[in-house]
């Protein structure tokens, strides 16, 4: 099951042509890794998937993104899209609010007013982050005394609580502890069962260790994308047996 | 001799910070020691003292200029801000054009919003020397201030808050209402605490709109005097210093309470 296609995709800033005929697709209840070279493209990829691109001047995109076979960039709701797709950012972005309120974001943006099932919603999320014995005596306290990991957690909690089919991951990791790493790694993991990942990083072993597909990118196309096992032990292009092969540059 | 040198820059620094603060104290303590000692009850409180014989018009009058010229101001100029700030795009032409507005109209001295309150407000629109007068025409020389730096207050918010917000599905208005405002409250009420500071210690702009009468306004549509009008025209008459040292006292009183308010009420407001 491919929950989104991308086809001929091209994707410029002003001038800067930063996405090259990228065609992928992206399976349903499994995690894909996207990697490559700084500067190649991944990030941008990624937020076009949830639109976050629109947000930044001078960005033109061309091509298709279907999401369940509809094409996001046309008649969807953006709001609604984004619902469906959650994003968990590089740096911890938690809300200067409560951890509930953090939490509580999402469902409360949707129109969920009764407080019963808010509070589900919250229990529900920070359980399904795995981080809801750490936090369930501390709902009231400001999110920004956490941990970077715990912020992290929080975060990841605050995107299921929109009910997502998709969670987009842009080097979740990359400004983490190892021991934070590992419960976000085993997290994520455990999140496949119900949802669509796609996972940006910079962690060769991170990649190995928890996607099932991956992509090299190298400024700006997708130059191999294949079962993660069958790419790290024999890639066929040789930039990509370069770059994984820390032979890069 | 690397040592000598370093503790000389340290007593040069001591002796810079030393001196700021014996004038600063120095001032405050010469007010306090030629006011303090003609603050009677009367001054202070008896409403129904002579005019002239007590302050309590005055102080009325402060207040109400302070509150009714940030009840126009406050709203328009944090409205502006997000405006600037959130929705305009920078490039356009209509922005550039209000910007240097904004810029220009900082820049003017208060005695030009005077005159033009009393040419406009005064004599054009017949209100006559009046409190409102004077709150249109103050309302108007503080709204740079306010745009200005609320602008500063939504530029310190994180973009990552809104990217946030917007991955969530929120819209903008929801972004910018429930998040961007709520972090930069503080910041914005700094800018409210600086516009109190200004009008309470206007004059130049408030005796040409509102008037130096020194007595209690009976409707917005009557003249009175703020403290630091009166203080301004005692001081000018010259007659009785005493009372204008009074009022110094009385004034730095008022500014130092509402300073303390402003602060209570952004400690309130604050995300925890
Ligand atoms: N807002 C923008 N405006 C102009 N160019 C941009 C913008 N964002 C990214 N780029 C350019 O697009 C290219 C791809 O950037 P992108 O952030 O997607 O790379 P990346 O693969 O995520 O890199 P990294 O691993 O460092 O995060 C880069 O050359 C970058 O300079
Ligand atoms: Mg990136």
């Amino acid at each position: 099951m491919n929950k989104f296609q991308l086809k001929d995709v091209n994707l410029w800033y002003n001038d800067f042509h930063a996405l090259k005929d990228i065609n992928m697709d992206i399976k349903a209840k499994e995690i894909t890794a996207f990697i490559g070279p700084s500067g190649c493209g991944k990030s941008t990829l990624i937020k076009s998937l949830n639109r976050m691109n629109d947000l930044i001047d001078g960005c033109k995109i061309t091509g298709d993104f279907l999401l369940d076979g509809e094409n996001i960039y046309g008649n969807l709701d953006i709001n609604a899209l984004r619902k469906r797709v959650g994003m968990v950012f590089q740096k911890p972005n938690p809300f200067p609010m409560s951890v509930f309120d953090n939490v509580a974001y999402a469902p409360r943006v949707h129109g969920i007013k009764s407080k019963f099932k808010l509070n589900e919603i919250v229990e529900k999320s920070l359980r399904d982050a795995a981080i809801w014995d750490e936090l369930k005596d501390r709902l009231k306290k400001s999110a920004i005394s956490l941990s970077g990991g715990q912020q992290q957690r929080l975060c990841i909690a605050r995107a299921l609580a929109a009910e997502p089919d998709v969670l987009l991951m842009d080097e979740p990791t990359s400004a983490l502890d190892p021991i934070s790493t590992a419960k976000i790694e085993e997290l994520v993991i455990k999140l496949k069962k119900k949802y669509t990942i796609v996972i940006v990083t910079h962690n060769m072993q991170q990649a190995v260790r928890i996607s099932d597909t991956t992509g090299f990118f190298l400024l700006g196309e997708l130059i191999e994308y294949n079962n993660t096992e069958q790419l790290f032990s024999m890639p066929t292009d040789k930039r990509c047996e370069d770059y994984i092969t820390g032979r890069f540059g | 001799m690397r040592k000598l040198k370093n503790n000389l820059r340290y007593i040069k620094i001591y002796i810079g910070i030393g001196m700021a603060i014996t004038t600063l104290l120095g001032i405050l303590l010469y007010i306090l020691i030629n006011g303090l000692q003609h603050i009677t009850f009367d001054f202070l409180f008896n409403v129904n003292a002579p005019r002239g014989q007590t302050l309590v018009p005055m102080i009325f009058t402060t207040v109400l200029i302070v509150l009714l010229t940030l009840a126009i101001s406050a709203p328009i100029g944090i409205g502006s801000a997000i405006y600037l700030n959130e929705y305009a795009k920078t490039g356009a032409w209509f922005v550039k054009t209000i910007r240097m507005a904004i810029e220009t109209l900082s820049g003017i001295p208060s005695i030009i919003y005077g005159l033009f309150g009393f040419l406009f407000y005064v004599i054009i629109l017949r209100w006559t020397w009046s409190i409102m007068a004077g709150v249109f025409t103050v309302a108007i020389m503080v709204l740079p201030i306010i745009i200005r730096s609320s602008e500063e207050a939504l530029k310190s918010v994180p973009n990552a808050y809104r990217e946030g917000s917007y991955a969530l599905g929120a819209g903008k208005f929801y972004t910018i209402w429930k998040t961007v405002l709520p972090s930069a409250v503080p910041g914005i009420l700094a800018s409210i605490i600086l516009t109190i500071g200004r009008i309470v210690g206007e004059t130049a702009a408030l005796v040409l709109t509102a008037g130096t009468v020194a007595g209690m306004p009976s409707n917005l549509f009557d003249s009175s005097a703020t403290l630091a009008v009166f203080m301004y025209t005692i001081t000018v008459e010259g007659t009785d210093m005493d009372r204008a040292y009074a009022t110094a006292v009385v004034l730095m009183a008022l500014i130092l309470f509402l300073n303390t308010f402003a602060n209570f009420i952004g400690k309130k407001l604050k995300p925890q």
